[in-house]
C-alpha cells in the first residue's frame, strides 16, 4: 500500500520530493510538506497508538497541536519522546512508533545546539491565519516593527486547509501575496515554525522556533518584549462525547478537511459526519467533492441550515436532523456508527434507530477559542453562549485578540477583526496606521449551534466508554464518580479524573469537560469557569529552555592573570564562587596530603607563593570614606593612618559575621578594602545599599577594582630576601617596612603596591601589580625565589597555615550564626564607636549569652587522626539514644607539618570555658576523645611575623 | 514499606470524600485555611484532643493553594536540632499515615540525595549528616561513585562546571501524592463530623479586647472558641487586620512537570548550587522545582527566566533530560521568614494561634505540623517540638537559621 | 520577566536588577535607644501587603543605583519609580 489514499493532485505537499520513513517497522512513503499524521493517513494507517490507561486502539483525531491521541516516539534521526504525529514533519529516515501515553528518554546525549534570541517589537502578531495576516498587514504598512509568529511550517492557518476562495481566487494565493508583502517590509520579521508558548507581565512573550535537526541550532527560544500584542491564535474544534467516541477513524471534521485540502489525503472512503453546528458541513462537502462517500450528516439540531442543506442535496448527501451518533463499532478502526434520534434539551436515551457502516466518522461539537495566551497573561474569559465556549473578556496587557479566538468563526469577520486589531495595535504603539483592505470572502449564514456536552448513550448508561479526555482515558463515568464523591469544583474533578493534565493540556477536552461536569452537577457552564491556563502552550524541550547555559557556559568561569601558569604546573583547582583557584600543586606521585604537607613545610621553613588575585578589592573614596567605614566595619577605621593597614570585620545588621579582609588607607580620603574571594560581589552590594539608601549624606564612592590588580602573596622566612632581589629599590627591612604597612615601588620592573600582611603568621608580602603584568611578575618572583626553594602553594595549604594560627575563614568557620565575639575576636569590635552595623544586635538576650558557641582548637588524643570537617562534638563517650545533645562541630581540620599531628578548629558551646577539657567527636560510629585548646596552635607569641 | 516503582498501577480514589456544608454560626475551633496544614491540624485536634465541633474554612477549593502546587518531596534531614526534631516527627507520622487514613497516599520512600558541588558544601553536608545521625535521622555522606550507584542518570563526571563532589543520602525520604494526602485528611474529618467549608474566605477577626472570639467571612461572621491560622500565602493579609505584623514575606515559587515517561529516575535529587530538585512521580512525569522568585508577590506566577535557569541546571545534572518536554509550569505563594524556619505558636492575641512561614518546606512537615499545632491550640501552649519556632525568637535573636548550612532550604 | 524602569537607565529586564524589599524603613537614629522588641522588628519585620507596595530595587547589572517603585503585589504592575531617598531595612 503506497499512498493509496493520496489524491492524484492538489494539496500543498511537494510531489517532487518523496520521502521514505519507518513507522513501527513498516517502510512508508510520504512527501515533503507532509506531517507524519498526513503521511500515515495517505497510507491508510489510522491506528497510531494505544491509550494510556485501558490500552484501547487510538488513531489520528486532529491535524495540529491539539491532537489528543496520536502520540509517537521518534527514534531517528533525532530521538524525542512523545510528539503528536500531527506536528512531526516527515523526512527521509524518520523512524517513529506509537506510544501508549508514556514516552521514553533516549540514553544517548543530545548532541544538538539550542539558542536564545532576544528581540523587541512594536507589534507582535501571534498566529498567521486570516486574522493574524490581516493584522500584520495593517501594522506593517504603518512602518511599525512587526513580528509575526506561527507554529505551522507555513503561514495561512485555517486557510491552508479550508480550500476556500478570497477575492474569487484560492485563499492560499492571498496568503502567498500577503506573506510576500510582509517579507518586503524591512521592519517585519516572519517566524514560521515558531510557537509563542508563554505570555508574561509587561508584554514579555516567549516562543520556540523549530529550525530543523540539521540547522546550526536545532531550536531556539525567542524572548520577546512587545509594545503591543495581537493574539490571533484561532480555535480548536471540540469533539463530541458518545459511547465509543475514541476509535481510530473518528476525526474532527475541520481536521479531515485539512487533510483533504492541504495534504491531498482522503482520511476514509465512507464517512458519517456528526455535528452540532454548521462548520462540519463544509468538511462534508469538501470530502464528498474529493471522492469520499458521505453516508450521512447527523445533526443534533432540530433545524438545519438551508444553505448547507441545499449544498448537501445537490450532492445527494442525506441529513439526519435531531439525530446523534450514540455509539460506534469497530476494533482497530471504526466500522459503523449507531444513530439515534435526539429529543430537544433534556432528552432521554432512546434506542438505536439505525446502524450505518463507515470507515470514518467526522465530529464537530463546536469550536473552543484558543484563549491560552490571553489567559496566561491574566486576561479574563467569559462563557459565550452563542458558541458554547470561553472567549477573551478584557486584559490589562497592551494586547487585543482577533479572529477565531474571539469566537468569530466566519473567515470574512476574522479578516476584518484582524485588520482592525493590527491597525489599533500599531496606533497604540505610536504609528499612523490605516486599516488594510481585506479580501472578499463568501459568507454563509450561520445557524445557531446546539450545545451538546454528552450524547445520551443507549448501551452505556454508566458512561465508561464515553471519553471526555482521550489523552487521559477519562470518561463520563469518571466525572460522575468524582461528583458523587463530593466534588463540585472543576479543579477537584480535574485532579480526581486527571482530565486536562496530559501532553495536550486539554486543548480539545478542556471546555468539553467543564460542560460535562456542569451537566452532571446541574449548573451552568459559565458558573464553573475554566481551570487556569499556564505556560507552555505546547510542550517545550528542556534542552531548548536550557539553551547555551550548559557545560562550561552553565556559569561564567573567572580566572586570574596567572591561571595558565598554574595549569602548566599541573595545579588542581577549586571552584570558589565563579573563580578557579589553584587548590594544590601535586608533584608526580604525590597525593593531596603529601603535596599539602610539602607546601606547608616549604612556606614555614623557606618561602612560598600564592596567587591571591581573586580576593575582592574595593576602592573607597570620598571625604566621608572614614566615617562610612566606621559604620560598616566592627572596628575603627577612621583612626588608621595613611600608609597603614588594618584587619577589618564586617557584620550584618543582626550582628553576625558577614565578611572580613584588610583595610588599607591609601590617602586621607581613600581606602582600599579587601574581601573574601566568594564574597566580593555581595560586599560591594551591601556597602552600596547602605551608602545609597541609609547614609545618603555621606560623600563616598565605591569601585570594584578586583580585576585591576593581580595579587601575589610571597610568604615565609626567606620572602624578604626574594623580594629584595627582584625589587632592589624597595626598603624591605623590618624597620623601613613595618608589619601592617604598605609601600609603592618597582617589583620586577613593574610599578607595584606591596603590603606587609600575613595570613599564615610568617613574614609575608602581598604584591599588587596591574592585572596585565600578573603572570610576568609572578614568573620573575618564581625565578628569583628558585635559590631559596620557592614553592607555589594553593588554597589548601593557605587554609592549613592560617588554621595553625587560629585565623578563621568566613563561610567555613562561620555560618551566618556566629558573632565576632563567638570567634574570640572581641579585639576587632570597637567599644569606642557609638554605632556600627551589628553593634545593637550583640546585646539581644540570645546574642549576649556567654555560653554561645565559641571558636576553639581541638587536638585529637590520637595524634595521627584528622577529624572529618563537619564532625559533631559531644560531651560523653557514650552516645546513648538519639537525640544526642551536641555541643558544636568541627569547622576546619588538617594534618599539620609543623605540629606533626592532626588538629582542628571547632565551634563549641561555651568553648572558651572548656579549654583543657576532653570532649568527644563521633567519627564513624566511634566517639573519639579530643582536647579543647585555644585556637592558636603555632607561634602563639607571633615571633615569626617579622622574619 | 517497600518503595513503589514509578508508573506502577495507581489506585482509584474512594467513591466518597466529603460533604460541602454551609458554615454554622459558631464552633469550638475554627481553622483558617483548608490546605494540608489546616486539614492535618483539624485531624489531630479531633483524633488526639477530641475536638470535633470545628470548621475548616477555605477561601477557594480544598487544598487548592500550595498543597496543590508543590513538588511533594518529603525528608527530615535538616541541620538544626529544632528543625530535625519537627521534620523527623513528621516523617515518622508519614510512615504510618496511609494506614491511619486508609487512603493510598502513594508515599514512596525512595530516598533523597542532596548534592554538594564545592568543598564548603561538602563540609556543610558532612556536618548535617553527622548532626542528623545524632538526632536519629537516617543520613549518610556518599562519594560521587556511591551517588552514581544510587542515581545512574546523574552526571557525576568531573567535567561538569560544578562537579558533584558527593551527596547526603536519606533513604527514608521520598515523595507522596499531594492531593491524596489532603483528600485523605479531608475524608477522615468529614467522617468525624468536622465541617469543611469551601468558598468561605476569612476577611477579619472578631475581637473583645485582645481576645479573638470569631472570624468575619464572606459567608458571614462565625464565632469561635479558638482560631488557628494555617493560611499560607494569605497570612499577612489576615494578621494585618489585627495590626499584628509578622516577619514573613510572600514570594512566588514555581514548579513544572514533563510528559509521562518510562521510569528513569529512581530517587529524589536536590542541588543548591546547580539549583534544581527533581523526582519522577508515580505516573511517570518528572517533577521539578528550584528557587523562589526574588520579589514579593501574591500573583501565583513567577518569572520565566527562573524556569529557564532551572532547566539549565536540570540538563547539566541529568543530560538525559535534554529531550524531555515541559508540559506545564505553575506558581504558588510561599511565606518566607528571615531564618528560613517556620513560625508556629501563640500570638499576642488570646485564642489566636498562628502557623506560617514554611517557605518551601511546608508539604513535608504536614502531619508534624498538624500534630504540634493541634497540641498548641488544644493546650494553649506550644508542643515542645514547636516551642523553638515562636515569634519571640526574632526579638531574642535565637533564630533557627536553616539558610546557610542546611544544604538545601527546601 | 518584569519590565523595570530604572530612573537613570530607562526600562530594562528584571534580570538586570536585584530586589531590596520594602522601601522607607528607617534605621532607628540611635539603635541603642530602642528596646529589643523594636530592634527585632526593625531587623526582621517588613510589610507584606497584597496590593500596592513601596519597594526597593537596585540596577545591579547596570548603573548599580538603588531606587524605589510602587508595585501591586497582586498583579505585579509597577508605577512611580523614584531614586531611593532614605530608609532601607
Amino acid at each position: 500500500m503506497s499512498n493509496e489514499f493520496r489524491l492524484a493532485d492538489g494539496g500543498r505537499i511537494d510531489r517532487d520530493r518523496p520521502v521514505r520513513f519507518d513507522f513501527e517497522g513498516q517502510q512508508l512513503q510520504g512527501y515533503a510538506g507532509d506531517t507524519l499524521a498526513s503521511a500515515l493517513l495517505a497510507n491508510g494507517v489510522h491506528r497510531v497508538a494505544t491509550s494510556n490507561k485501558y490500552g484501547r486502539p487510538r488513531g489520528i483525531m486532529a491535524a495540529g497541536a491539539e491532537e489528543p491521541n496520536a502520540l509517537v516516539q521518534v527514534e531517528a534521526p533525532f530521538p524525542e519522546p512523545m510528539l503528536p504525529a500531527t506536528t512531526v514533519e516527515v523526512r527521509d529516515g524518520l523512524q517513529a512508533s506509537g506510544l501508549p501515553g508514556k514516552g521514553r528518554l533516549a540514553t544517548e546525549e543530545d548532541p544538538a545546539r539550542y539558542d536564545t534570541m532576544h528581540t523587541h517589537c512594536d507589534v507582535l502578531v501571534v498566529g498567521a491565519g486570516p486574522a493574524g495576516l490581516a493584522a500584520a498587514l495593517s501594522a506593517a504598512r504603518s512602518g511599525a516593527r512587526v513580528i509575526v509568529a506561527d507554529a505551522d511550517t507555513e503561514f495561512g492557518g485555517s486557510l491552508l486547509g479550508s480550500g476556500q476562495t478570497l477575492d474569487g481566487r484560492a485563499a492560499t494565493d492571498w496568503v502567498r501575496r500577503t506573506t510576500a508583502e510582509l517579507a518586503e517590509h524591512p521592519e517585519v520579521r516572519l517566524l514560521p515554525r515558531t510557537t509563542v508558548f508563554g505570555y508574561y507581565e509587561d508584554n514579555y512573550l516567549v516562543a520556540l522556533e523549530h529550525r530543523g535537526d540539521d540547522a546550526s541550532s536545532r531550536q531556539r527560544i525567542w524572548r520577546m518584549r512587545a509594545r503591543e500584542v495581537v493574539l490571533a491564535t484561532g480555535a480548536h474544534e471540540r469533539p463530541l462525547v458518545f459511547s465509543g467516541n475514541d476509535r481510530p477513524g473518528i476525526m474532527l471534521a475541520g481536521s479531515a478537511r485539512t487533510y483533504v485540502n492541504r495534504y491531498a489525503v482522503l482520511p476514509g472512503r465512507r464517512a458519517v459526519v456528526f455535528t452540532t453546528n454548521d462548520s462540519a458541513y463544509a468538511a462534508a462537502i469538501d470530502l464528498h467533492d474529493a471522492g469520499v462517500e458521505i453516508v450521512a450528516v447527523v445533526d443534533a439540531r432540530e433545524v438545519v441550515s438551508t444553505y448547507w442543506a441545499s449544498l448537501c442535496v445537490e450532492r445527494g448527501i442525506r441529513i439526519h436532523a435531531s439525530t446523534g451518533v450514540v455509539s460506534t463499532s469497530g476494533t482497530d478502526r471504526i466500522t459503523s456508527a449507531h444513530l439515534s434520534s435526539l429529543g430537544p434539551e433534556g432528552n432521554h436515551p432512546t434506542s438505536v434507530r439505525q446502524v450505518v457502516t463507515c470507515d470514518l466518522l467526522l465530529v464537530s461539537g463546536g469550536w473552543n477559542p484558543a484563549v491560552h495566551l490571553h489567559s496566561q497573561a491574566r486576561g479574563s474569559v467569559r462563557f459565550a453562549e452563542d458558541i458554547g465556549a470561553f472567549v477573551p473578556d478584557g486584559t490589562d496587557q497592551a494586547a487585543r485578540s482577533a479572529g477565531a479566538v474571539t469566537g468569530v468563526l466566519a473567515t470574512g469577520k476574522c479578516l476584518t477583526s484582524g485588520a482592525e486589531a493590527g491597525r489599533d495595535a500599531a496606533r497604540a504603539a505610536g504609528f499612523d496606521a490605516e486599516l488594510a483592505r481585506v479580501p472578499d470572502s463568501k459568507h454563509a449564514p450561520i445557524l445557531a449551534a446546539r450545545h451538546l456536552w454528552v450524547v445520551p448513550g443507549s448501551g452505556d448508561s454508566d458512561g465508561t466508554t464515553q471519553f471526555v479526555d482521550l489523552a487521559r482515558d477519562a470518561t463520563v463515568a469518571d466525572v460522575r464518580r468524582a461528583v458523587a464523591a463530593g466534588m463540585d469544583n472543576v479543579e477537584h474533578v480535574k485532579r480526581y479524573t486527571t482530565i486536562g493534565t496530559a501532553h495536550d493540556q486539554g486543548k480539545t477536552s478542556g471546555t468539553l469537560s467543564t460542560g460535562v461536569i456542569a451537566e452532571v452537577l446541574g449548573v451552568g457552564v459559565g458558573e464553573l469557569g475554566t481551570t487556569t491556563f499556564r505556560a507552555p502552550y505546547t510542550p517545550v524541550t528542556f534542552a531548548a529552555l536550557a539553551g547555551r547555559e550548559r557545560g562550561d557556559l552553565y556559569d561564567p568561569v573567572r580566572v586570574t592573570a596567572m591561571h595558565d601558569w598554574h595549569v602548566e604546573q599541573g595545579a588542581l583547582f577549586e571552584n570558589v564562587g565563579q573563580w578557579k583557584r589553584p587548590w594544590y600543586y601535586p608533584h608526580s606521585g604525590e597525593d593531596m596530603e603529601t603535596a599539602v604537607l610539602r607546601e606547608c613545610y616549604a612556606v614555614r621553613s623557606g618561602v612560598g607563593m600564592q596567587d591571591v588575585s581573586t580576593l575582592g578589592k574595593i576602592d573607597v573614596q570620598g571625604p566621608d570614606a572614614a566615617e562610612f567605614l566606621d559604620l560598616v566595619y566592627t572596628n575603627k577605621m577612621s583612626t588608621l593612618k595613611v600608609g597603614r593597614i588594618r584587619y577589618g570585620l564586617m557584620c550584618t545588621a543582626d550582628g553576625m559575621v558577614f565578611d572580613d579582609g584588610t583595610v588599607t588607607r591609601t590617602a586621607e580620603h581613600r581606602y582600599l578594602i579587601s574581601t573574601t574571594s566568594g564574597g566580593a560581589a555581595n560586599v560591594l552590594a551591601h556597602l552600596e545599599d547602605w551608602l545609597q539608601t541609609e547614609w545618603t549624606h555621606l560623600r563616598v564612592h565605591l569601585t570594584s577594582v578586583t580585576e585591576h590588580w593581580a595579587t601575589i602573596a610571597l610568604v615565609g622566612p626567606e620572602s624578604r630576601q626574594v623580594l629584595a632581589d627582584v625589587a632592589p629599590e624597595l626598603d624591605v627591612d623590618n624597620d623601613g617596612f613595618g608589619f601592617m604597612t604598605w609601600q609603592e615601588g618597582n617589583v620586577a620592573g613593574v610599578h607595584a603596591r606591596v603590603c606587609r600582611i600575613s595570613f599564615s603568621g610568617e613574614l609575608a608580602f602581598e604584591i599588587n601589580v596591574p592585572w596585565w603584568y600578573g603572570r610576568e611578575v609572578w614568573e620573575v618572583l618564581m625565578a628569583g625565589g628558585r635559590p631559596y626553594g620557592i614553592t607555589p602553594y594553593g588554597t589548601e595549604t593557605m587554609h592549613v597555615l592560617r588554621a595553625e594560627k587560629g585565623f578563621p575563614i568566613v563561610g567555613q568557620d562561620t555560618d551566618g550564626t556566629i558573632t565576632p565575639h563567638d570567634l574570640g575576636m572581641s579585639w576587632a569590635v570597637s567599644k569606642k564607636k557609638d554605632d556600627f552595623l551589628g553593634k545593637r544586635s550583640f546585646s539581644r538576650p540570645d546574642t549576649a549569652r556567654t555560653d554561645r558557641k565559641h571558636l576553639v582548637g581541638l587536638l585529637p588524643e590520637d595524634t595521627n587522626l584528622v577529624l572529618p570537617e563537619g564532625a559533631q562534638i559531644v560531651e560523653q563517650p557514650e552516645l546513648g539514644e538519639p537525640p544526642v545533645p551536641m555541643l558544636g562541630h568541627v569547622t576546619s581540620s588538617y594534618r599539620s607539618a609543623v605540629l606533626g599531628s592532626g588538629f582542628a578548629l571547632a565551634v563549641v558551646k561555651g568553648g572558651r570555658d572548656r579549654v583543657g577539657e576532653t570532649l568527644y567527636s563521633p567519627v564513624g560510629d566511634r566517639p573519639v576523645p579530643v582536647t579543647v585548646t585555644e585556637p592558636v596552635f603555632y607561634d602563639k607569641e607571633g615571633a615569626r611575623r617579622d622574619g | 514499606m517497600a518503595p513503589r516503582t514509578p508508573g506502577a498501577d495507581l489506585p482509584e480514589h474512594p467513591t466518597w470524600l466529603w460533604h460541602s456544608p454551609d458554615p454554622k454560626s459558631s464552633y469550638d475551633v475554627v481553622i483558617v485555611g483548608g490546605g494540608g496544614h489546616g486539614l492535618a491540624t483539624a485531624y489531630y485536634l479531633a483524633v488526639n484532643h477530641g475536638i470535633t465541633n470545628m470548621a475548616v474554612l477555605e477561601k477557594g477549593w480544598l487544598a487548592g493553594g500550595n498543597m496543590a502546587r508543590n513538588t511533594a518531596i518529603i525528608r527530615s534531614n535538616y541541620l538544626w536540632d529544632e528543625s530535625a526534631g519537627l521534620y523527623e516527627h513528621a516523617l515518622k507520622l508519614w510512615e504510618g499515615l496511609e494506614e491511619e487514613l486508609d487512603y493510598p497516599l502513594l508515599f514512596s520512600q525512595r530516598g533523597v540525595l542532596n548534592l554538594a558541588h564545592s568543598l564548603q558544601e561538602k563540609r556543610d553536608s558532612v556536618r548535617r549528616v553527622e548532626a542528623n545521625r545524632l538526632n536519629g535521622v537516617d543520613a549518610e555522606w556518599l562519594d560521587p561513585q556511591q551517588v552514581a550507584e544510587i542515581c545512574p542518570i546523574l552526571n557525576t563526571s568531573e567535567d561538569l562546571r560544578y562537579p558533584v563532589l558527593g551527596a547526603t543520602w536519606q533513604p527514608r525520604a521520598g515523595i507522596a501524592k499531594h492531593d491524596h494526602v489532603a483528600w485523605g485528611f479531608a475524608r477522615a474529618l468529614d467522617r468525624m463530623g468536622v465541617d469543611l467549608v469551601q468558598g468561605c474566605e476569612v476577611t477579619g477577626f472578631e475581637r473583645v479586647g485582645d481576645r479573638v472570639v470569631g472570624v468575619e467571612t464572606t459567608r458571614g461572621p462565625i464565632r469561635a472558641g479558638k482560631v488557628a491560622m494555617a493560611a499560607a500565602g494569605r497570612t499577612s493579609v489576615l494578621t494585618d487586620t489585627l495590626g499584628l505584623r509578622l516577619p514573613i514575606q510572600s514570594h512566588p515559587l514555581q514548579a513544572l512537570v514533563s510528559e509521562l515517561l518510562e521510569p528513569v529516575h529512581p530517587t529524589v535529587v536536590m542541588s543548591n548550587s546547580v539549583h534544581v530538585y527533581v523526582s519522577q512521580a508515580h505516573k511517570g512525569e518528572l517533577v521539578l522545582g528550584a528557587g523562589i522568585d526574588s520579589y514579593n508577590s501574591y500573583s501565583q506566577r513567577g518569572a520565566f527566566h527562573t524556569i529557564e535557569r532551572e532547566m539549565a541546571a536540570a540538563v547539566e545534572l541529568f543530560p538525559m533530560f535534554a529531550r524531555a518536554h515541559v508540559l506545564r509550569t505553575w506558581g504558588g505563594v510561599v511565606d518566607v521568614t528571615p531564618d528560613a524556619s517556620a513560625i508556629m505558636g501563640m500570638t499576642p492575641f488570646e485564642n489566636l494561634y498562628v502557623n506560617c512561614g514554611w517557605g518551601t518546606g511546608g508539604f513535608k512537615a504536614t502531619p508534624g505540623v498538624g500534630w504540634c499545632f493541634a497540641h498548641t491550640v488544644a493546650h494553649d501552649e506550644p508542643h515542645p517540638l514547636n516551642a523553638p519556632f515562636s515569634l519571640e525568637r526574632f526579638t531574642t535573636g535565637a533564630l533557627v537559621d536553616e539558610h546557610g548550612a542546611a544544604g538545601v532550604a527546601h | 520577566m518584569l519590565l523595570i524602569h530604572c530612573p537613570w537607565c530607562g526600562a530594562r529586564d528584571e534580570a538586570e536588577f536585584r530586589y531590596g524589599g520594602q522601601a522607607h524603613v528607617d534605621r532607628p537614629p540611635d539603635p541603642n535607644a530602642v528596646d529589643d522588641r523594636e530592634w527585632g522588628e526593625y531587623l526582621f519585620v517588613r510589610d507584606n501587603p497584597r496590593g500596592r507596595f513601596s519597594e526597593r530595587w537596585v540596577h545591579s547589572a547596570g548603573c548599580r543605583r538603588w531606587f524605589d517603585v510602587v508595585r501591586d503585589t497582586a498583579t505585579n504592575e509597577m508605577s512611580a519609580e523614584v531614586p531611593s531617598r532614605s530608609g532601607r531595612r
